[in-house]
């Protein structure tokens, strides 16, 4: 490689300090919608490599559940403590409570439909203009075809047919009131990518992400975690297992891979071997052959 | 950090292609890149199984591969590719990212986006159709947004019984179009998509072909080249003002380099004041560079303390890009509702943001015959002419030719506030 050459780690990252910094630039209250995931850690390193010596200029926002891991909460608190970041958080809990949302009953009952009224009241209660979020292309097919600044309405919707060209590095964050912005500044991001970075960074993520023991059972093919709020049918029974999670959402529909990688390189090697993509163990986007068309549209990332 | 007990060796020093390809779904455009995806793994199981699952549910016998491409439910639906569409996959060698887009003329901009970013455009040619209107129009875009490498894929060479002859005399033609174009690098390569000839590895049926296979050729061809390393260029994205102890009296200047390389010492002018001043230190947060150069993202300290914002830009000392209020571009129109001459728009120049009034439309492009048009002057959507406008204030900005970054604009709807034109400044 010649001494201008850059590795293509090293240019995607480059391009998403760029996206970062314009949207702290074009928007007057943007926010970095924080999950504890592996890809919203890897979004919060960015925007602290892209505005270093100064503090990220803005919060970030956690839309929980309620049905988190524990290890995720206490990282997130962890993580804010040590960079001097601020995470605010609304509560699924508090849009139920409410009655603007009604709970899923049944056995396959999840909160992740929920997240985006809780999501939307949070944009509006605060008045943030711009929402970062850690979405990847190469992650389901509805989002291969997502800008990097995806322009929502009043009602917080996406209308795929009519989005804005985006062209060489111009971003147009251009709006009128009351409608805002989804930026994804790791869009040419793949999962692999994002695990390359984290060890070629150093960066830590949550436990949850290596080995460990776990109560779990199997459903539809997949392993899911014992829970107070998980309801277990009669053929199904709970079992002790060495597993990690390979993405880290809402308890209830999150599956956990069969794992004993302890380390960042044997979690590489895992994906590396893998066969199915990440989300294949995510049962929102199961529902449905459009069911991520379908989410987005109404406004969740 | 240490490399060398990385599990998956080579990674971290692989470089980035982006390519574009352009397309009908009778060319056996989706074909080849399923080929290319499903080759180096980047189809998964349960993306198979989806795949095989959609096919069946639309009756057809085999694993429709289009499909793959075609995401969203409204152009599944409806058999089109209403959108650019990203798609990844990496060899040992590179990790490419496809913009892939839809072929047809009423997609233009489709086109035009996705070639926008591309190193590498990849031009798919019916080796029993030869050139048609659509050969000359993917690779007028080619040559009007600069990608830098075009690869032409003769395809379906199977259908013409790999004859050598059938494949010379596309070449032979192409090469009078070439004539009008200003292509650097082009390379043609005879395929089959579905047979897999000359794709991943080297065709036993066309022994008469001695060039590299396609996947090898976007391995290795030089892209290092292909950024602008002589001319400082670097606009002020973000000032940086970290406003606490620590770095109490920290100033810096952030931003993306669009071009030149930029070192602890060098002698910089910062426009449009044109204040002269030296960088003093190029600065990340996980420590100081030597050097920086595009497309990296650093922060620049200045020797002196100096008012500098956004859209302002820091250049070589004596190394001035163009400074004027009056410029011509190509322009390619966005939106369904035509140019308005005389019309005032907000356009965005790299961090810069100011408006501008349409002056003239000089010609229209014919971008099947490319033939100039002078009379017609009304442009809309999906057309491409030549313009000259006047903003606000002065720009300064370089020839696209030589650069893509510090010569391109978008232009934006005042109204509507949508990116409605994409120019390339002459």
């Amino acid at each position: 490689m010649s001494d201008y050459s850059i590795t293509h780690l090293r240019e995607l990252e480059a391009e998403a300090i760029y996206v970062i910094r314009e949207v702290a630039a074009q928007f007057e209250k943007p926010a970095l919608l924080f999950s504890g995931g592996k890809d919203s850690i890897i979004m919060y390193y960015l925007a602290r490599k892209a505005f270093w010596p100064q503090v990220v200029p803005f919060p970030c926002l956690h839309i929980d559940t309620g049905h988190n891991f524990q290890e995720t909460l206490d990282f997130r608190d962890k993580l804010m403590d040590d960079t001097g970041g601020r995470c605010i958080v609304r509560l699924v809990q508090d849009s139920i409570d409410s009655g603007k949302v009604v709970e899923e009953t049944g056995i396959n009952a999840s909160r992740n439909l929920l997240q985006t009224v809780t999501l939307l009241d949070a944009l509006e209660e605060l008045k943030f203009d711009a929402a970062l979020g850690g979405g990847r292309r190469d992650e389901e097919k509805a989002r291969a075809k997502e800008r990097f600044f995806s322009h929502r309405d009043e009602f917080g919707q996406w209308d795929p047919k009519n989005q804005r060209p985006e062209l060489w590095n111009i971003f147009n964050g251009k709006k009128h009131m009351g409608e805002h912005f989804r930026v994804f500044p790791i869009s040419n991001w793949t999962e692999m990518d994002v695990w390359q970075y984290i060890y070629l960074e150093e960066i830590p993520i949550p436990n949850l992400y290596y080995t460990h023991k776990r109560e779990v059972f199997l459903r539809d093919g997949n392993w899911l975690a014992k829970a107070p709020f998980m309801e277990l049918k009669d053929t199904e029974t709970l079992e002790t297992k060495d597993v990690r999670c390979r993405t880290i959402g809402d308890i209830s529909c999150t599956g956990l891979t069969l794992s004993t990688a302890n380390s960042l390189e044997d979690i590489i090697q895992e994906v590396a071997a893998t066969r199915t993509t990440e989300r294949g163990g995510r049962s929102d986007d199961k529902r449905s052959e459009a069911a991520m068309e379908d989410r987005k549209k109404e406004g969740y990332f | 950090m240490s490399t060398d007990n990385n599990p998956a060796p080579g990674y971290l020093d692989m470089e980035l292609l982006r390519f574009t390809t352009a397309g009908s779904v009778d060319d056996g455009k989706s074909t080849l890149i399923g080929r290319l995806l499903y080759d180096s793994k980047a189809i998964f199981e349960d993306q198979m199984e989806a795949l095989e699952l959609a096919s069946k549910h639309r009756g057809e016998e085999h694993v429709n591969l289009a499909l793959l491409t075609d995401g969203l439910r409204a152009e599944r639906e409806q058999g089109i590719t209403i959108d650019v569409a990203y798609r990844y996959f990496a060899t040992p060698k590179r990790k490419f990212i496809i913009a892939d887009t839809p072929g047809h003329v009423q997609y233009t901009r489709n086109m035009v986006t996705g070639a926008s970013t591309a190193n590498l455009a990849l031009i798919l040619i019916d080796a029993r159709q030869g050139v048609l209107e659509q050969t000359i129009r993917h690779a007028y875009i080619a040559s009007l947004l600069g990608i830098p490498h075009i690869a032409i894929c003769v395809n379906k060479m199977d259908l013409v019984d790999y004859k050598e002859e059938v494949y010379n005399d596309i070449i032979a033609k192409f090469e009078t179009i070439r004539a009008k174009l200003n292509l650097k690098d082009v390379q043609f390569i005879p395929i089959s998509a579905l047979k897999g000839d000359n794709v991943v590895d080297a065709s036993t049926n066309m022994p008469w072909f001695t060039g590299s296979p396609l996947l090898e050729l976007l391995e290795t061809i030089d892209i290092t080249t292909d950024a602008d390393f002589d001319n400082k260029r670097f606009p002020v994205q973000f000032v940086i003002r970290p406003l606490r102890d620590e770095y109490h009296d920290y100033r810096g200047y952030a931003g993306r380099i669009a071009g030149g390389v930029f070192r602890p010492g060098d002698k910089v002018t910062v426009l449009p004041k044109g204040i002269r001043t030296t960088i003093e230190t190029v600065d990340t947060m996980t420590g100081s560079l030597d050097y920086a150069f595009p497309p990296q993202s650093v922060t620049l300290r200045l020797s002196e303390d100096i008012d500098i914002s956004r859209g302002d830009m820091i250049v070589g000392e004596d190394n001035l890009p163009k400074i004027s209020q009056e410029i011509d571009l190509m322009v390619c129109w966005l939106n369904e509702k035509s140019m308005v001459l005389g019309g005032k728009y907000t356009i965005r120049h790299t961090t810069a943001e100011l408006r501008c009034v349409i002056r003239e439309v000089k010609f229209k492009m014919d971008i099947n015959t490319l033939e100039e048009n002078t009379k017609d002057k009304n442009v809309g959507l999906n057309e491409i002419a030549r313009i000259s406008i006047k903003t606000t204030k002065p720009i300064f900005y370089d020839s696209y030719v030589d650069n893509h970054i510090s010569g391109s604009v978008s232009i934006i709807d005042e109204a509507t506030n949508n990116t409605v034109g994409a120019g390339m400044i002459i």
